[in-house]
């Protein structure tokens, strides 16, 4: 049984949810169809249509071979990106009360990076010496190195939130460190501009192997982060008061970082640090649906993957022939968001 | 007996906070807690509500350990209420009452009647059904801590520990408290600065000094000026009130 606002307010979120969806969908149509081949809509849309077997329409072949080989995999992989990124953040920040949390803010990203960075140049090579395989393992093992440091520097998950994050700037400093050390004393010049380039974020590389993995670590994260929607409500009034409402507090802390830590290694391996989506989105997200986070984070999930998707589309066509570290654009888009938080988190204390 | 506290000892770092305290709540009764600042009220209710494990020592609840409960056991009977409750998110005063009825639901069930009843329930007991649809931020500090009581009531506690619920609140609001405390019928444990308030309302008081109990007894007792200068440095008459006998205090420039 619920009341009328209650019920208001879920319409209000259902819309805000199927909204999202057809913009992502279009948005998804919009990127395929951008870059030096331009591609209309109505192209992509039957390629679609025709591999379903709903309809028969003759199509130009180079098309599809973009489409299906290059664009429409980059599209979903960006998708997929920007809803981990996303979510991630909307987690981070309510576990940790503070409007400005993220995975960058913890360092994981950071770890994610010094580990893949160490896979390229230095040729560490995990079992099978797949390259892919290496990369993402490699990520993983950074972002699990940073999120340890971070819970060993905090005293464990125990502690408050405010020394969390400053464990977390201690972890991106380190590990940003490490990336360089390894960079500037192993790397030759070509390979530096290569990890530059991949730091800031690329989806230039990505095939549907990346799709794949995209998909499984942020469908199984967003399910993990949706069972515990109620216990990050409980979290609203801190640590203290979501244990005085029967919250294992310790372990839910762990799972939630875990899982964040998860998608966070899985994105960085494939596509490089990308920040500020994760800061940008969630604000934007509790703006129209509210800080309930059963309804927050599927919005978030959404709304995450619209932003990726056309940050990946201005990045190829702001500046004609080139085509821009697509970090650089939710850079352009996130700092003066960022500015605007901080600015009014310092007015309200 | 609600809680018993045996030989209770806590401390942070190499400070003791609280000096081996042993007293015990009947079922019902509402026990004012007094002391200076500073003199350990917030970790003592702290340590009742189970959020803090004591360094020596143990509390009881209904003759259980605290520490052998689950957390959601014991948030299912006991509700507590926060000296500063506060949030960065802006959920509606209905949502945070809503979060009282978080340890009764399971994992994936619903919203039921019975939920939808306790919250109204508790909104309308705590005077704040008006207010149902405000956001958090938009709330004045007294409507901050009645959202909170209501929260608590949500949870149709058996145990109630409040930590100076009356802060904040205006003189109306304080009285209504107070009384809507002792009207409740479960145990209560609660924090105060006001002595008269205290001496009005409750049925016992519990005075802390540094981490020591120093009196424990029924207000006429307890509040002596005896006391009230040895703990609280102030010097003053204390008079049986002529309509309810209840001690009442005057304090001296
Ligand atoms: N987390 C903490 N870190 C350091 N000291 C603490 C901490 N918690 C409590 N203390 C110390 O324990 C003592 C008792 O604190 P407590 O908050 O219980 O007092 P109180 O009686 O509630 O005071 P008030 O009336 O001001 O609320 C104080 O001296 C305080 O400095
Ligand atoms: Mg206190």
């Amino acid at each position: 049984m619920r009341n009328a606002a209650g019920t208001g307010t879920g319409l209000a979120a259902g819309g805000f949810l199927l909204a999202g969806v057809v913009l992502l969908l279009l948005a998804i149509g919009l990127n395929v169809g951008v870059g030096d081949l331009r591609i209309p809509l109505s192209t992509t849309f039957y390629a679609l249509t025709n591999a379903l077997g709903w309809t028969a329409e003759p199509l130009n072949r180079i098309h599809e071979t973009v489409i299906w080989d290059y664009r429409l995999s980059r599209s979903l992989v960006a998708a997929g990106c920007g809803a981990g990124l996303a979510l991630s953040g909307a987690v981070m920040q309510s576990l940790l009360r503070n409007p400005l949390a993220e995975p960058y803010v913890l360092g994981i990203s950071a770890g994610a990076s010094t580990g893949a960075v160490a896979v390229v140049i230095l040729g560490v090579s995990f079992g099978a010496g797949l390259s892919a395989v290496s990369l993402s393992a490699g990520a993983f093992a950074g972002a699990f190195a940073a999120f340890a440091f971070v819970a060993l520097l905090s005293n464990g998950t125990r502690s408050g939130a405010d020394r969390t994050i400053l464990a977390g700037v201690a972890a991106s400093q380190l590990f940003n460190a490490a990336t360089s050390y390894i960079v500037t004393t192993s790397a030759n010049a070509q390979q530096a501009r290569d990890v530059m380039f991949w730091l800031l974020g690329s989806f230039g590389g990505v095939r549907w192997p990346e799709v794949w993995l995209v998909t499984a670590a942020v469908g199984l994260g967003l399910l993990g982060c949706l069972l515990y929607a109620r216990i990050l409500d409980a979290f609203s009034f801190g640590d203290e008061a979501a244990a005085a409402l029967g919250v294992n507090t310790g372990r839910a802390r762990m799972v939630l970082f875990a899982i964040t830590a998860l998608m966070t290694a899985a994105i960085v391996s494939m596509v490089g640090s990308i920040g500020f989506v994760g800061l940008v989105v969630p604000h934007a997200v509790r703006f129209a649906v509210g800080p309930l986070h059963g309804r927050l984070l599927p919005g978030c999930a959404v709304a995450g993957a619209l932003f990726m998707v056309l940050a990946d589309v201005a990045s190829r066509v702001l500046v004609p022939q080139q085509i821009l570290p697509v970090g650089v654009v939710t850079a352009l888009v996130g700092v003066p968001v960022f500015s605007l938080i901080l600015y009014r988190v310092q007015r309200a204390s | 007996m609600s809680f018993q506290a045996e030989t209770l000892t806590w401390g942070i770092g190499r400070k003791t906070v609280l000096h081996e305290l042993t007293f015990s709540v009947q079922p019902g009764e509402m026990l004012g807690l007094l002391g200076p600042n500073g003199s350990g009220k917030t970790s003592l209710l702290r340590l009742l509500a189970g959020l803090k494990t004591p360094a020596g020592g143990r509390v009881l609840l209904e003759g259980t350990d605290l520490r052998r409960l689950p957390r959601r056991d014991i948030a299912r009977r006991v509700a507590f209420v926060e000296q500063h409750a506060g949030t960065t998110a802006n959920l509606r005063v209905e949502d945070v009452v809503r979060l009282g009825r978080f340890p009764h639901r399971r994992p994936l069930a619903g919203w039921t009647a019975a939920d939808a009843q306790a919250v109204d329930a508790a909104l309308d007991r705590a005077g704040m059904t008006a207010k149902r649809g405000d956001g958090w931020h938009s709330l004045s500090g007294g409507e901050k801590q009645r959202a909170q009581i209501a929260r608590a009531l949500a949870q149709t506690p058996r145990e109630l520990i409040l930590d100076e619920p009356t802060n904040h609140l205006d003189i109306q609001h304080q009285i209504g408290l107070l009384r809507l405390i002792s009207g409740l019928g479960i145990t209560s444990v609660l924090s105060l600065h006001d002595l008269n308030h205290a001496a009005m309302f409750c049925d016992r008081l519990l005075v802390l000094h540094h981490g020591h109990i120093v009196a424990d007894g029924p207000p006429a007792q307890v509040l002596t000026p005896a006391l009230l200068h040895g703990v609280f440095s102030v010097q003053a008459t204390v008079d049986p009130d002529p309509q309810t006998g209840r001690p009442h205090i005057r304090y001296v420039r």
